[in-house]
């Protein structure tokens, strides 16, 4: 599975300190999991890390469901990362 | 069905009205506004983003949950996003039954899990300020309420 892209996307705060919307990812060899990608994720840029670094405070969507770090990954999919929400 | 994101404001009477229907015998309606007093400062505007796909996906998944639980004819959703103004009109659930407490309970349902479910943040102007808005522990706890019944 070398070379499955993802595609990464970054909501509210995370947004901004990721400075990105999207972005497409390279699937890191061996990566099975949401977890599995966070130290190439937060790699990326200072902003990045400073998104990712409490992932507590963060949730996790799949494919536009919601998930967490166990949650399974693979070639095409669509990772979110989001604060927990504020709407209504 | 109706879940509606736009940034367009809407007409409560037109949505009611909407709801009407022969076996009709309630509709509760709830409005969120945007609320220029919050803390000590004023609030000018909100702006609104959200996750288009997931939040209509999740969403519906409230109502389908919801329409498990009481006997409903129509649900209508309408959540604005982009740049509005204090006092300003953000949200509102609409929902028809034959009977007043299937209305009013769904109602509410269908706002405390779209508080903490669907994919939508705010950020509050005051003065040049542009903040983000924090998830808030009430709404958590008005959403675990419901998975005690």
């Amino acid at each position: 599975m070398s070379g499955a892209m993802i595609t990464v996307l970054y909501f509210a705060w995370m947004r901004e300190h990721t400075g990105t919307a999207s972005e497409q990812v390279t699937l890191p060899d061996g990566a099975k999991t949401v977890g599995d990608l966070m130290p190439q994720l937060m790699a990326q840029s200072a902003g990045h890390a400073l998104a990712l670094k409490n992932m507590a405070a963060v949730r996790v969507a799949v494919n536009r469901n919601y998930g967490d770090l166990k949650t399974v990954v693979a070639g095409g999919d669509e990772i979110a990362f989001f604060p927990p929400v504020t709407g209504g | 069905m109706a879940i509606r994101v736009q940034q367009e404001d809407f007409d409560v009477g037109a949505e009611s009205r909407a709801l009407q229907g022969p076996a009709v015998g309630a509709i509760a309606l709830f409005v969120g506004t945007v609320r220029s007093l919050s803390g000590n400062d004023s609030v000018t505007a909100m702006t609104i983003e959200h996750y288009p796909g997931m939040t209509e996906t999740e969403i519906s998944r409230i109502e389908d949950e919801a329409r498990g639980r009481w006997p409903l004819f129509e649900v209508t959703v309408v959540h604005r996003v982009g740049r509005l103004l204090a006092g300003e009109q953000i949200v509102l659930v609409a929902v028809s039954s034959a009977h007043r407490q299937a209305a009013f309970d769904a109602a509410q349902y269908i706002m405390d899990f779209l508080k903490t479910d669907a994919p939508f943040w705010k950020a509050e102007e005051r003065g040049d300020q542009l903040n983000w808005v924090e998830a808030r522990q009430s709404d958590s706890d008005a959403h675990a309420k419901w998975m005690l019944e």
